[in-house]
C-alpha cells in the first residue's frame, strides 16, 4: 500500500476500499461485480460500477474509429442542395462557421466547439488515458487529470444531437429545394451509433482504479 | 455491492462517517483534503454555494429564453418574398405543410423541454432547502432526466446552423440566422450550467433531516 493512505477508516476498511455514491453520498465498501454485472447504489439507484469484458480494447478501437470519422466528416460535403439549376453543398465546418457576422460569430465558435472540437478533444483524452492501461504500461503523465476532463466535457460533446438536427433541417427545406446526402452524412450517422456504444462501455470506477494502482491491476 | 449493517437502517453517508466524497471519481477522503488526490477534483462535503449558483444560472437562462421566443430564429429569402420565423411560428408553418411529426419534435425540443426544465430546476432547488412530500428517489430521478434531456434543446440551434450554411443559392433562396438563435443557444447553455451546479446530495440530506424530525 502506498503511504498516502490514512489511519482513518470506515466499516473497518481503509478508505481506498470505499466508494461514495456521487449522487446521494451513500457510503459502501466497493466490490467489483462480476464482468457484465453492475453495482448500483441502493438508495438512489445510480450505477456505481459496471465493468465490461475487454472494455478497454473495445473503447480504444471505437474511439479510433470515431476520430477518423470526425476528421473526414469535417471536410467531405455533408448535405447538398439543388434548386432551379443552382446548387450548394455544405460540410460540417461550413455549418459550424455559418454564424460569422458580428455577435453571431460567438455562436459559430460555440457550435464548432460542440459538434467537432469538444468531441475530438474527448476522444484524444480517452485514448491518452486508456492506451497505456490496456497495454499494461504505466499511465502517461497527468492521465488522471486528462480522464477527469474527459468526463467533465461529456455533456458538451453534442455530435449526436447535431445528427438529429440534420434530419429536422432536411424536412424544413424539403419544399424549398432538393436535398441530397453527402458522404459525410453517412459517416456522421455511423459515428453517432459508435459514440452511444462507447459511452456504454466505459466504466469510470474501473478506470480510476487502474489509474490509482497501475501495478496490480486485474 | 457489499452492504454493511441492516438494510432497514438509513444508509450511512460519507458525511456522517466524517469523510468527504469526491463527486468526480467517487473516492472518499478525510475532511482535511481540499482536492481529491486521485483525480484532482475540488472536494466539498456539501456544495454550500450550490443553490445560489443554480438560481443565478437559472435567472440568466430565463432572461435569454424570452427574447429567444420573440425574435426570429430564421430569415428566409426566396425569389418571391422574405420571411422570418420565430420558434413557434416555424413549427406552425411546418405543421401547415403536413409534417406534424417534425413540428412536434421542434415544439417539444424548443418549448416544452426548456419550460419544463425551468420548472423542474426551480422545484428541485426549492425542495432541497425546504423539503418536500415528493420522495427523494423521485426527485433524484427528475434531476437525472433534467440533466439528460437539457442538451437536446440545442437541436434547434444546430438546425439553424445547417440551414444557413446549406441554403445559400444566391437570389433564388437563402437562409440567414436570426438573433433568436444566439439567445436561444445561451439560454440552453445557462440552464445546463444551472442543472450542473445543483448538488443532488442536498435532496437526500433534507429528506433524512425531515424524517428525523418526524420520528423525534
Amino acid at each position: 500500500m502506498p503511504d498516502t493512505q490514512h489511519i482513518h477508516s470506515a466499516f473497518g476498511r481503509p478508505l481506498e476500499d470505499l466508494i461514495a455514491c456521487p449522487s446521494c453520498d451513500a457510503l459502501y465498501v466497493a466490490r467489483m461485480p462480476e464482468t457484465g454485472g453492475r453495482a448500483v447504489c441502493d438508495r438512489c439507484h445510480t450505477v456505481l460500477i459496471a465493468p465490461k469484458r475487454k472494455a478497454g480494447l473495445r473503447i480504444i478501437a471505437l474511439t479510433l474509429a470515431v476520430l477518423i470519422l470526425v476528421v473526414s466528416a469535417m471536410f467531405f460535403p455533408f448535405l447538398d442542395i439543388h434548386r432551379l439549376g443552382l446548387g450548394n453543398s455544405a460540410s460540417i465546418l461550413d455549418a459550424a462557421t455559418a454564424f460569422s457576422s458580428g455577435p453571431m460569430a460567438a455562436l459559430g465558435l460555440g457550435t464548432a466547439a460542440m459538434i467537432v472540437i469538444v468531441p475530438l478533444i474527448r476522444m484524444l483524452l480517452i485514448l491518452y488515458v486508456l492506451t497505456p492501461i490496456v497495454f499494461d504500461r504505466q499511465p502517461f503523465a497527468q492521465a488522471r487529470r486528462a480522464f477527469r476532463w474527459s468526463q467533465e466535457l461529456k455533456p458538451w460533446a453534442m455530435a449526436e444531437i447535431f445528427a438529429i438536427g440534420c434530419a429536422v433541417a432536411l424536412v424544413k427545406v424539403a419544399d424549398l429545394a432538393q436535398i441530397g446526402f453527402g458522404p459525410a452524412f453517412w459517416m456522421f450517422s455511423v459515428l453517432v451509433v459508435i459514440v452511444l456504444f462507447n459511452d456504454n462501455y466505459l466504466c469510470t470506477w474501473s478506470v480510476w482504479k487502474s489509474l490509482e494502482t497501475p501495478k496490480n491491476r486485474g | 455491492m457489499e452492504i454493511p449493517g441492516n438494510s432497514e437502517e438509513p444508509r450511512l453517508t460519507a458525511r456522517e462517517a466524517g469523510l468527504v466524497a469526491c463527486r468526480a471519481c467517487a473516492r472518499v477522503w478525510t475532511p482535511d483534503h481540499d482536492r481529491c488526490e486521485r483525480c484532482g477534483a475540488r472536494l466539498q462535503s456539501r456544495d454550500t454555494g450550490s443553490l445560489q449558483r443554480v438560481w443565478a444560472w437559472w435567472v440568466a437562462g430565463l432572461t435569454c429564453y424570452i427574447p429567444a421566443n420573440l425574435y426570429p430564429m430564421l430569415v428566409t429569402d426566396t425569389l418571391m418574398q422574405e420571411t422570418s420565423s420565430t420558434i413557434v411560428g416555424g413549427a406552425v408553418e411546418i405543421a401547415s405543410h403536413g409534417a406534424y411529426g417534425i413540428a412536434a419534435i421542434i415544439l417539444i425540443a424548443s418549448v416544452l423541454i426548456p419550460i419544463g426544465k425551468f420548472l423542474a430546476i426551480a422545484f428541485l432547488a426549492i425542495s432541497a432547502r425546504r423539503g418536500s412530500h415528493v420522495a427523494p428517489q423521485k426527485r433524484q430521478h427528475l434531476y437525472e432526466v433534467v440533466e439528460f434531456i437539457g442538451r437536446w434543446s440545442m437541436i434547434d440551434v444546430f438546425v439553424v446552423a445547417i440551414l444557413s450554411a446549406l441554403v445559400q443559392l444566391s437570389s433564388v433562396a437563402s437562409i440567414q440566422p436570426g438573433p433568436a438563435a444566439l439567445t436561444f443557444a445561451l439560454s440552453v447553455v445557462f440552464t445546463m450550467l444551472s442543472a450542473q451546479s445543483f448538488d443532488s446530495r442536498l435532496i437526500w440530506d433534507t429528506a433524512r433531516r425531515n424524517r428525523r424530525d418526524r420520528t423525534t
